[in-house]
Protein backbone atom coordinates (compact mmCIF):
# COMPACT_ATOMS: atom_id res chain seq x y z
CA UNK A 1 0.00 0.00 0.00
CA UNK A 2 2.29 2.32 0.91
CA UNK A 3 4.87 1.47 -2.25
CA UNK A 4 1.41 2.35 -4.26
CA UNK A 5 0.94 5.58 -2.65
CA UNK A 6 4.45 6.65 -2.95
CA UNK A 7 4.59 6.05 -6.80
CA UNK A 8 1.27 7.55 -7.22
CA UNK A 9 2.43 10.57 -5.07
CA UNK A 10 5.52 10.49 -7.27
CA UNK A 11 3.64 10.46 -10.52
CA UNK A 12 1.02 12.84 -9.86
CA UNK A 13 3.24 15.75 -8.67
CA UNK A 14 6.12 15.16 -11.49
CA UNK A 15 3.25 15.20 -14.24
CA UNK A 16 1.69 18.21 -12.39
CA UNK A 17 5.01 19.90 -11.86
CA UNK A 18 6.15 19.34 -15.62
CA UNK A 19 2.69 20.94 -17.03
CA UNK A 20 3.90 23.38 -14.64
CA UNK A 21 7.28 24.01 -16.10
CA UNK A 22 6.06 23.99 -19.75
CA UNK A 23 2.94 26.62 -18.84
CA UNK A 24 5.59 29.20 -16.70
CA UNK A 25 8.32 28.77 -19.96
CA UNK A 26 5.63 30.01 -22.48
CA UNK A 27 5.23 32.85 -20.14
CA UNK A 28 1.88 31.91 -18.75
CA UNK A 29 1.07 32.35 -15.18
CA UNK A 30 0.59 29.83 -12.49
CA UNK A 31 -2.06 30.73 -10.30
CA UNK A 32 -1.44 30.62 -6.47
CA UNK A 33 -4.72 28.31 -6.26
CA UNK A 34 -2.33 25.96 -8.15
CA UNK A 35 0.22 26.20 -6.23
CA UNK A 36 -1.97 25.83 -2.57
CA UNK A 37 -3.48 22.26 -4.85
CA UNK A 38 0.18 21.12 -5.49
CA UNK A 39 1.28 21.43 -1.67
CA UNK A 40 -2.04 20.11 -0.57
CA UNK A 41 -1.71 17.15 -2.75
CA UNK A 42 1.79 16.42 -1.56
CA UNK A 43 1.11 16.46 1.85
CA UNK A 44 -2.23 14.62 1.67
CA UNK A 45 -1.26 11.52 -0.50
CA UNK A 46 1.62 10.48 1.92
CA UNK A 47 -0.11 10.89 4.81
CA UNK A 48 -3.34 8.63 3.16
CA UNK A 49 -0.91 5.97 2.37
CA UNK A 50 1.08 6.07 5.49
CA UNK A 51 3.98 6.66 3.46
CA UNK A 52 7.13 6.38 6.63
CA UNK A 53 10.89 7.32 5.94
CA UNK A 54 13.89 5.56 8.18
CA UNK A 55 15.53 8.54 10.16
CA UNK A 56 19.06 8.33 12.05
CA UNK A 57 19.62 10.88 15.21
CA UNK A 58 22.19 13.54 14.56
CA UNK A 59 24.82 14.24 17.06
CA UNK A 60 22.84 17.79 18.14
CA UNK A 61 19.99 15.34 19.35
CA UNK A 62 21.72 12.49 20.35
CA UNK A 63 23.44 14.48 22.47
CA UNK A 64 19.61 14.74 24.45
CA UNK A 65 18.89 10.99 24.30
CA UNK A 66 22.24 10.17 25.62
CA UNK A 67 21.59 12.42 28.86
CA UNK A 68 18.23 11.38 29.39
CA UNK A 69 19.55 7.69 29.00
CA UNK A 70 23.00 7.95 30.87
CA UNK A 71 20.91 9.81 34.20
CA UNK A 72 20.74 7.20 36.89
CA UNK A 73 17.03 6.37 37.51
CA UNK A 74 14.86 8.28 39.74
CA UNK A 75 16.77 11.33 38.58
CA UNK A 76 14.61 14.46 38.66
CA UNK A 77 13.73 15.83 34.60
CA UNK A 78 11.80 19.11 34.02
CA UNK A 79 9.65 19.67 30.50
CA UNK A 80 8.46 22.64 30.21
CA UNK A 81 5.42 22.46 27.57
CA UNK A 82 5.98 26.64 26.63
CA UNK A 83 3.90 26.42 23.23
CA UNK A 84 -0.01 26.36 22.03
CA UNK A 85 -2.13 24.41 20.10
CA UNK A 86 -1.01 25.95 16.93
CA UNK A 87 2.44 25.24 17.59
CA UNK A 88 1.53 21.54 18.79
CA UNK A 89 1.51 19.28 15.68
CA UNK A 90 5.23 20.06 15.12
CA UNK A 91 6.84 20.00 18.57
CA UNK A 92 4.41 18.11 20.63
CA UNK A 93 5.62 14.71 19.12
CA UNK A 94 9.00 16.15 20.75
CA UNK A 95 7.59 16.75 24.41
CA UNK A 96 5.92 13.31 23.67
CA UNK A 97 9.22 11.45 23.29
CA UNK A 98 10.76 13.22 25.99
CA UNK A 99 7.69 12.32 28.79
CA UNK A 100 7.96 8.34 27.32
CA UNK A 101 11.83 8.48 27.46
CA UNK A 102 12.07 9.48 31.08
CA UNK A 103 9.50 7.86 32.61
CA UNK A 104 10.99 4.48 30.97
CA UNK A 105 14.01 4.97 32.79
CA UNK A 106 12.00 5.54 35.86
CA UNK A 107 12.82 9.26 36.02
CA UNK A 108 11.28 11.56 38.33
CA UNK A 109 9.47 13.88 35.99
CA UNK A 110 8.16 17.76 37.01
CA UNK A 111 5.41 19.36 34.33
CA UNK A 112 5.46 22.83 33.90
CA UNK A 113 4.97 25.93 31.34
CA UNK A 114 5.33 29.21 30.81
CA UNK A 115 2.67 29.64 28.32
CA UNK A 116 -1.13 29.97 29.57
CA UNK A 117 -1.50 27.25 26.75
CA UNK A 118 1.23 24.97 27.97
CA UNK A 119 -1.10 23.74 30.92
CA UNK A 120 -3.82 22.23 29.25
CA UNK A 121 -1.17 20.46 26.96
CA UNK A 122 0.98 19.81 29.90
CA UNK A 123 -2.79 17.70 31.10
CA UNK A 124 -3.44 16.41 27.87
CA UNK A 125 0.00 14.50 27.78
CA UNK A 126 -0.49 12.96 31.38
CA UNK A 127 -4.12 11.53 30.00
CA UNK A 128 -2.75 10.45 26.81
CA UNK A 129 0.90 8.81 27.69
CA UNK A 130 1.00 8.73 31.42
CA UNK A 131 -2.44 6.93 32.19
CA UNK A 132 -2.65 4.59 29.41
CA UNK A 133 1.18 3.68 28.81
CA UNK A 134 2.62 3.80 32.53
CA UNK A 135 0.19 2.74 34.59
CA UNK A 136 2.45 2.30 37.45
CA UNK A 137 3.59 5.50 37.93
CA UNK A 138 1.46 7.57 40.66
CA UNK A 139 1.19 10.93 40.48
CA UNK A 140 2.98 12.70 43.00
CA UNK A 141 5.38 10.20 43.31
CA UNK A 142 6.99 9.65 39.60
CA UNK A 143 5.46 12.72 38.18
CA UNK A 144 3.96 16.10 38.78
CA UNK A 145 1.76 18.31 36.73
CA UNK A 146 2.66 22.00 38.49
CA UNK A 147 0.70 23.73 35.21
CA UNK A 148 1.62 27.86 34.47
CA UNK A 149 2.17 30.98 36.51
CA UNK A 150 1.72 33.90 34.66
CA UNK A 151 5.09 35.92 34.43
CA UNK A 152 7.50 34.69 31.59
CA UNK A 153 11.19 34.85 32.37
CA UNK A 154 10.02 36.32 35.93
CA UNK A 155 9.01 32.99 36.91
CA UNK A 156 11.91 31.49 36.29
CA UNK A 157 13.62 34.44 37.98
CA UNK A 158 12.04 33.09 41.17
CA UNK A 159 12.15 29.23 40.95
CA UNK A 160 15.90 29.34 40.66
CA UNK A 161 15.84 29.99 44.11
CA UNK A 162 12.43 28.84 45.63
CA UNK A 163 9.67 27.07 43.45
CA UNK A 164 7.09 27.34 46.98
CA UNK A 165 7.64 31.42 46.19
CA UNK A 166 5.82 30.84 43.18
CA UNK A 167 4.07 27.41 43.63
CA UNK A 168 1.70 26.53 46.22
CA UNK A 169 0.14 23.25 44.72
CA UNK A 170 0.16 21.39 41.54
CA UNK A 171 -2.70 21.60 39.11
CA UNK A 172 -4.96 19.39 41.42
CA UNK A 173 -4.76 22.18 44.48
CA UNK A 174 -2.30 19.85 45.95
CA UNK A 175 0.13 21.58 48.83
CA UNK A 176 3.77 20.73 46.86
CA UNK A 177 5.12 20.21 50.78
CA UNK A 178 2.58 17.11 51.02
CA UNK A 179 3.81 15.28 47.58
CA UNK A 180 6.88 13.06 48.33
CA UNK A 181 8.26 14.13 44.29
CA UNK A 182 9.08 17.32 45.73
CA UNK A 183 10.06 16.51 49.12
CA UNK A 184 13.75 17.36 48.45
CA UNK A 185 13.01 20.17 45.78
CA UNK A 186 13.42 23.62 47.03
CA UNK A 187 14.47 24.98 43.30
CA UNK A 188 15.36 24.62 39.80
CA UNK A 189 19.12 23.92 40.63
CA UNK A 190 17.78 20.67 42.56
CA UNK A 191 17.12 19.26 38.73
CA UNK A 192 19.20 17.07 36.76
CA UNK A 193 17.72 17.89 33.54
CA UNK A 194 15.32 20.56 32.04
CA UNK A 195 13.96 19.63 28.79
CA UNK A 196 11.98 23.09 27.26
CA UNK A 197 9.61 22.40 24.49
CA UNK A 198 8.67 25.39 22.39
CA UNK A 199 9.27 27.98 19.24
CA UNK A 200 8.56 31.40 20.68
CA UNK A 201 8.40 33.47 23.39
CA UNK A 202 9.15 32.54 26.78
CA UNK A 203 10.70 29.52 25.32
CA UNK A 204 14.24 27.99 25.13
CA UNK A 205 16.61 31.00 25.00
CA UNK A 206 14.77 32.42 28.20
CA UNK A 207 15.51 28.89 29.81
CA UNK A 208 19.06 29.61 28.49
CA UNK A 209 19.24 33.23 30.11
CA UNK A 210 17.24 32.90 33.30
CA UNK A 211 17.63 29.36 34.35
CA UNK A 212 20.23 26.98 33.07
CA UNK A 213 23.22 29.57 32.85
CA UNK A 214 22.74 31.28 35.89
CA UNK A 215 21.68 27.87 37.92
CA UNK A 216 24.06 25.65 36.22
CA UNK A 217 21.64 23.31 35.34
CA UNK A 218 21.76 21.40 32.15
CA UNK A 219 19.10 22.26 29.73
CA UNK A 220 18.15 20.84 26.34
CA UNK A 221 14.89 20.96 24.24
CA UNK A 222 12.88 21.09 21.36
CA UNK A 223 11.84 23.76 18.96
CA UNK A 224 9.73 24.84 15.89
CA UNK A 225 11.73 24.30 12.67
CA UNK A 226 11.53 28.09 11.82
CA UNK A 227 12.97 29.22 15.63
CA UNK A 228 15.48 26.71 15.63
CA UNK A 229 18.50 28.43 13.69
CA UNK A 230 18.47 31.52 16.64
CA UNK A 231 19.21 28.83 18.96
CA UNK A 232 22.35 27.19 17.62
CA UNK A 233 24.63 29.91 19.19
CA UNK A 234 23.72 28.03 22.43
CA UNK A 235 24.71 24.58 21.31
CA UNK A 236 26.74 22.50 22.94
CA UNK A 237 27.83 24.85 25.85
CA UNK A 238 24.24 25.99 26.98
CA UNK A 239 22.17 23.31 25.34
CA UNK A 240 23.02 19.54 25.48
CA UNK A 241 21.17 18.99 22.60
CA UNK A 242 18.58 19.91 20.58
CA UNK A 243 15.53 18.97 18.37
CA UNK A 244 14.42 21.32 14.97
CA UNK A 245 11.34 20.91 13.83
CA UNK A 246 10.02 17.62 12.81
CA UNK A 247 12.95 15.88 11.79
CA UNK A 248 14.76 16.45 15.20
CA UNK A 249 11.37 14.91 16.84
CA UNK A 250 11.64 11.80 14.19
CA UNK A 251 15.31 11.08 14.76
CA UNK A 252 14.38 11.43 18.74
CA UNK A 253 11.66 8.75 18.15
CA UNK A 254 13.78 6.80 16.00
CA UNK A 255 16.64 6.25 18.55
CA UNK A 256 14.11 5.32 20.99
CA UNK A 257 12.25 2.52 18.96
CA UNK A 258 15.68 1.04 17.99
CA UNK A 259 16.66 0.85 21.79
CA UNK A 260 13.56 0.24 23.42
CA UNK A 261 11.65 -2.82 22.29
CA UNK A 262 8.31 -1.65 24.57
CA UNK A 263 8.65 0.98 22.14
CA UNK A 264 8.35 -0.72 19.09
CA UNK A 265 4.49 -0.37 18.43
CA UNK A 266 4.18 3.34 20.01
CA UNK A 267 2.74 5.94 18.18
CA UNK A 268 5.54 8.28 15.70
CA UNK A 269 4.08 11.46 14.62
CA UNK A 270 7.69 12.80 14.16
CA UNK A 271 8.10 9.91 11.86
CA UNK A 272 4.78 9.82 10.11
CA UNK A 273 5.02 13.15 9.39
CA UNK A 274 8.74 12.90 7.78
CA UNK A 275 6.35 11.18 4.44
CA UNK A 276 4.90 14.84 3.93
CA UNK A 277 7.55 16.95 4.92
CA UNK A 278 9.85 15.28 2.15
CA UNK A 279 7.51 15.51 -0.50
CA UNK A 280 6.41 19.24 0.09
CA UNK A 281 9.86 20.12 0.20
CA UNK A 282 10.80 18.08 -2.84
CA UNK A 283 7.64 19.85 -4.48
CA UNK A 284 8.88 23.75 -3.17
CA UNK A 285 12.28 23.35 -4.21
CA UNK A 286 10.39 22.42 -7.45
CA UNK A 287 8.97 25.69 -7.11
CA UNK A 288 12.14 27.27 -6.98
CA UNK A 289 13.47 25.81 -9.85
CA UNK A 290 10.19 26.49 -12.03
CA UNK A 291 10.08 30.23 -10.68
CA UNK A 292 13.80 30.75 -11.59
CA UNK A 293 13.64 29.07 -15.53
CA UNK A 294 10.49 31.13 -15.83
CA UNK A 295 12.47 34.05 -14.55
CA UNK A 296 15.56 33.19 -16.97
CA UNK A 297 13.26 32.78 -20.07
CA UNK A 298 11.73 35.93 -19.69
CA UNK A 299 14.38 38.12 -19.48
CA UNK A 300 15.61 36.47 -22.49
CA UNK A 301 12.39 37.02 -23.98
CA UNK A 302 12.78 40.78 -23.25
CA UNK A 303 16.50 40.99 -24.71
CA UNK B 1 4.80 64.12 40.17
CA UNK B 2 2.96 62.14 37.33
CA UNK B 3 6.41 61.78 35.47
CA UNK B 4 8.67 61.80 38.56
CA UNK B 5 6.99 58.83 40.78
CA UNK B 6 7.19 56.38 37.92
CA UNK B 7 11.03 57.38 36.81
CA UNK B 8 11.73 56.60 40.33
CA UNK B 9 10.30 53.71 40.54
CA UNK B 10 12.10 52.27 37.28
CA UNK B 11 15.50 54.08 38.68
CA UNK B 12 14.69 51.93 42.12
CA UNK B 13 13.72 48.22 40.45
CA UNK B 14 16.87 48.75 37.62
CA UNK B 15 19.32 49.37 40.20
CA UNK B 16 18.77 46.72 42.71
CA UNK B 17 18.19 44.22 39.84
CA UNK B 18 21.60 44.97 38.63
CA UNK B 19 23.12 44.58 41.82
CA UNK B 20 20.95 41.73 42.93
CA UNK B 21 23.40 40.43 40.31
CA UNK B 22 26.11 41.29 41.42
CA UNK B 23 25.88 41.46 45.66
CA UNK B 24 24.40 38.97 47.18
CA UNK B 25 23.00 41.01 49.99
CA UNK B 26 21.16 42.23 47.42
CA UNK B 27 19.38 39.00 45.89
CA UNK B 28 16.90 38.96 48.10
CA UNK B 29 15.18 42.17 46.99
CA UNK B 30 15.90 41.30 43.54
CA UNK B 31 13.84 37.71 44.19
CA UNK B 32 11.27 39.75 45.64
CA UNK B 33 11.26 42.16 42.75
CA UNK B 34 10.44 39.50 40.70
CA UNK B 35 7.50 38.29 42.58
CA UNK B 36 5.77 41.82 42.28
CA UNK B 37 6.56 41.79 38.65
CA UNK B 38 4.81 38.30 38.21
CA UNK B 39 2.05 39.93 40.54
CA UNK B 40 1.73 42.56 38.00
CA UNK B 41 1.65 40.18 34.96
CA UNK B 42 -1.38 38.91 35.78
CA UNK B 43 -2.81 42.10 35.87
CA UNK B 44 -2.08 42.41 32.01
CA UNK B 45 -4.66 39.50 31.50
CA UNK B 46 -7.17 41.66 33.05
CA UNK B 47 -5.72 44.22 30.66
CA UNK B 48 -5.97 42.20 28.02
CA UNK B 49 -9.36 40.90 28.21
CA UNK B 50 -10.86 44.40 28.91
CA UNK B 51 -9.49 45.79 25.53
CA UNK B 52 -10.39 43.14 23.43
CA UNK B 53 -14.42 43.57 25.27
CA UNK B 54 -13.73 47.30 24.27
CA UNK B 55 -12.61 46.81 20.83
CA UNK B 56 -15.25 43.96 19.57
CA UNK B 57 -18.10 45.95 21.11
CA UNK B 58 -16.81 49.34 19.61
CA UNK B 59 -16.56 47.30 16.32
CA UNK B 60 -20.44 45.72 16.85
CA UNK B 61 -21.77 48.77 17.76
CA UNK B 62 -20.71 50.66 15.40
CA UNK B 63 -21.17 47.83 12.64
CA UNK B 64 -17.80 48.46 10.56
CA UNK B 65 -16.65 45.78 8.11
CA UNK B 66 -16.47 42.24 9.57
CA UNK B 67 -18.43 43.16 12.84
CA UNK B 68 -19.76 39.63 12.09
CA UNK B 69 -16.43 37.97 13.04
CA UNK B 70 -16.08 40.45 16.18
CA UNK B 71 -19.49 38.65 17.38
CA UNK B 72 -17.69 35.62 17.20
CA UNK B 73 -14.83 36.66 19.18
CA UNK B 74 -16.80 37.62 21.47
CA UNK B 75 -18.87 34.46 22.36
CA UNK B 76 -15.89 32.73 21.90
CA UNK B 77 -14.10 34.76 24.96
CA UNK B 78 -17.35 34.85 27.28
CA UNK B 79 -17.75 31.08 26.72
CA UNK B 80 -14.32 29.74 27.26
CA UNK B 81 -13.97 32.04 29.96
CA UNK B 82 -17.01 30.90 31.76
CA UNK B 83 -16.05 27.46 31.22
CA UNK B 84 -12.96 28.05 32.88
CA UNK B 85 -14.03 30.40 35.63
CA UNK B 86 -16.79 28.21 36.88
CA UNK B 87 -15.55 24.85 35.77
CA UNK B 88 -18.86 23.65 33.69
CA UNK B 89 -18.93 20.30 33.95
CA UNK B 90 -15.61 19.26 35.38
CA UNK B 91 -15.99 16.23 37.36
CA UNK B 92 -13.76 16.82 39.93
CA UNK B 93 -15.78 20.35 40.64
CA UNK B 94 -15.12 23.79 41.36
CA UNK B 95 -11.64 22.75 43.50
CA UNK B 96 -10.32 20.87 40.22
CA UNK B 97 -7.83 21.27 37.81
CA UNK B 98 -8.98 23.55 35.23
CA UNK B 99 -8.15 21.18 32.34
CA UNK B 100 -9.20 18.47 33.97
CA UNK B 101 -10.19 15.29 31.34
CA UNK B 102 -14.50 15.34 30.62
CA UNK B 103 -14.51 19.51 31.37
CA UNK B 104 -16.35 21.72 29.40
CA UNK B 105 -13.23 23.83 29.38
CA UNK B 106 -10.85 21.25 27.98
CA UNK B 107 -13.20 19.97 25.73
CA UNK B 108 -13.45 23.28 23.60
CA UNK B 109 -10.17 23.35 23.99
CA UNK B 110 -9.17 19.94 22.34
CA UNK B 111 -11.95 19.77 20.04
CA UNK B 112 -11.66 23.60 18.64
CA UNK B 113 -9.11 25.53 19.77
CA UNK B 114 -6.65 22.93 19.41
CA UNK B 115 -7.30 22.09 15.88
CA UNK B 116 -8.26 25.09 14.66
CA UNK B 117 -4.51 26.83 16.30
CA UNK B 118 -3.29 23.65 14.01
CA UNK B 119 -5.15 24.78 10.91
CA UNK B 120 -4.24 28.35 11.02
CA UNK B 121 -0.26 27.61 11.74
CA UNK B 122 -0.24 24.77 8.76
CA UNK B 123 -1.27 27.72 6.30
CA UNK B 124 2.34 29.00 6.29
CA UNK B 125 3.43 25.91 3.87
CA UNK B 126 1.34 27.01 1.38
CA UNK B 127 2.26 30.80 1.69
CA UNK B 128 5.91 29.59 1.40
CA UNK B 129 5.24 27.58 -1.71
CA UNK B 130 3.58 30.44 -3.59
CA UNK B 131 6.27 32.62 -1.88
CA UNK B 132 9.39 29.77 -3.17
CA UNK B 133 7.65 30.55 -6.73
CA UNK B 134 7.81 34.06 -6.65
CA UNK B 135 10.04 35.74 -4.97
CA UNK B 136 12.75 33.21 -4.47
CA UNK B 137 15.08 34.54 -7.74
CA UNK B 138 18.70 34.41 -8.40
CA UNK B 139 18.62 38.13 -9.61
CA UNK B 140 22.06 38.82 -8.48
CA UNK B 141 24.69 36.75 -6.67
CA UNK B 142 23.91 37.59 -2.90
CA UNK B 143 19.98 35.82 -3.92
CA UNK B 144 22.03 33.20 -5.69
CA UNK B 145 24.12 32.40 -2.57
CA UNK B 146 20.65 32.48 -0.46
CA UNK B 147 18.83 30.19 -2.66
CA UNK B 148 21.49 27.73 -2.75
CA UNK B 149 21.87 27.55 1.06
CA UNK B 150 18.03 27.15 1.34
CA UNK B 151 18.49 24.16 -1.35
CA UNK B 152 20.69 22.55 0.77
CA UNK B 153 19.20 23.06 4.00
CA UNK B 154 15.40 21.67 2.18
CA UNK B 155 17.31 18.76 0.60
CA UNK B 156 19.43 18.11 4.31
CA UNK B 157 15.99 18.53 6.46
CA UNK B 158 14.65 15.64 4.69
CA UNK B 159 16.18 11.96 4.27
CA UNK B 160 15.94 12.32 -0.02
CA UNK B 161 19.62 14.58 1.03
CA UNK B 162 21.26 11.64 2.22
CA UNK B 163 19.95 9.43 -0.40
CA UNK B 164 21.18 11.72 -3.22
CA UNK B 165 24.69 12.03 -1.64
CA UNK B 166 25.01 8.75 0.32
CA UNK B 167 27.82 7.46 -2.08
CA UNK B 168 30.14 10.33 -1.23
CA UNK B 169 33.40 8.40 0.37
CA UNK B 170 33.30 9.08 3.82
CA UNK B 171 36.74 10.97 3.95
CA UNK B 172 34.72 14.13 2.09
CA UNK B 173 31.28 13.33 3.95
CA UNK B 174 30.71 17.07 4.30
CA UNK B 175 29.76 17.02 0.86
CA UNK B 176 27.57 15.07 1.73
CA UNK B 177 24.15 16.96 1.73
CA UNK B 178 22.92 16.59 5.33
CA UNK B 179 26.21 17.35 6.79
CA UNK B 180 26.42 20.29 4.51
CA UNK B 181 23.10 21.68 5.75
CA UNK B 182 24.38 21.36 9.46
CA UNK B 183 27.79 22.91 8.15
CA UNK B 184 25.51 25.88 6.69
CA UNK B 185 24.06 25.95 10.45
CA UNK B 186 26.34 25.83 13.22
CA UNK B 187 29.03 28.37 10.99
CA UNK B 188 27.88 30.80 8.32
CA UNK B 189 24.61 30.95 10.16
CA UNK B 190 25.95 30.62 13.92
CA UNK B 191 28.36 33.52 13.17
CA UNK B 192 24.94 35.83 11.82
CA UNK B 193 22.91 34.77 14.86
CA UNK B 194 26.13 35.43 17.20
CA UNK B 195 26.42 38.95 15.67
CA UNK B 196 23.02 39.99 16.13
CA UNK B 197 22.75 38.82 19.22
CA UNK B 198 25.44 40.76 20.52
CA UNK B 199 24.15 43.80 18.61
CA UNK B 200 20.85 43.51 20.48
CA UNK B 201 22.35 43.06 23.91
CA UNK B 202 24.06 45.52 23.81
CA UNK B 203 21.60 47.59 22.20
CA UNK B 204 19.72 46.05 25.29
CA UNK B 205 21.99 47.44 27.86
CA UNK B 206 22.30 50.63 26.13
CA UNK B 207 18.06 51.17 26.21
CA UNK B 208 18.37 49.87 29.93
CA UNK B 209 20.19 52.32 31.35
CA UNK B 210 18.21 55.05 29.64
CA UNK B 211 15.04 53.57 30.83
CA UNK B 212 16.98 53.53 34.30
CA UNK B 213 18.66 56.99 34.46
CA UNK B 214 14.89 58.78 33.06
CA UNK B 215 16.33 59.61 29.78
CA UNK B 216 14.19 57.57 27.63
CA UNK B 217 10.56 58.72 28.23
CA UNK B 218 8.49 57.48 25.88
CA UNK B 219 6.92 54.42 28.11
CA UNK B 220 5.15 57.59 30.16
CA UNK B 221 3.46 58.78 26.90
CA UNK B 222 5.99 62.08 26.66
CA UNK B 223 8.70 62.92 24.31
CA UNK B 224 12.46 62.77 25.25
CA UNK B 225 13.77 65.81 26.96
Amino acid sequence: MSDIGLILSIGVIVVGLLWLTIRSLTGREVERRIIFLFIGISVAIPLLFNITVSEKATPIVKGIYDKVENLPSGSKILISFDYGPSMAPEVEPMSDAFLRHALAKGHKVFIMGLWATGQSLGAAAVDKIVKPEFPDKVDGVDYINIGYKAGNQGVLNVIITDFRKMYATDVNGVDLDSVEIFENIRSLKDMDLILCVGGGFPGIKEWVLFAADPGNIPLAGGSAAVATPLLYPYYPKQLIGLLGGIKGAAEYESEMKKNYPRFADMPTPGLNMMGPQTLAHMVVMAFIVIGNLSFFFAKRRKK
Amino acid sequence: MKRQVPVLITFIVGTVLILSVFFPPAERLGEDFSIFFDIIAVFAFFLGGGNLLRIHFGKVYQKREDWGFSIVTLCGFAIMMMAGLFKLWNPGGIAADVAAPGSLFQLMYDWIFNPLGASMYSLLAFYVASASYRAFRAKNIDATILLIAAFVILLGRTPLGMYVTSWVPESFSILQIPNLAIWIMVSPNLAGQRAIMIGIALGVVSMSLRLILGVERTYLGVDNE
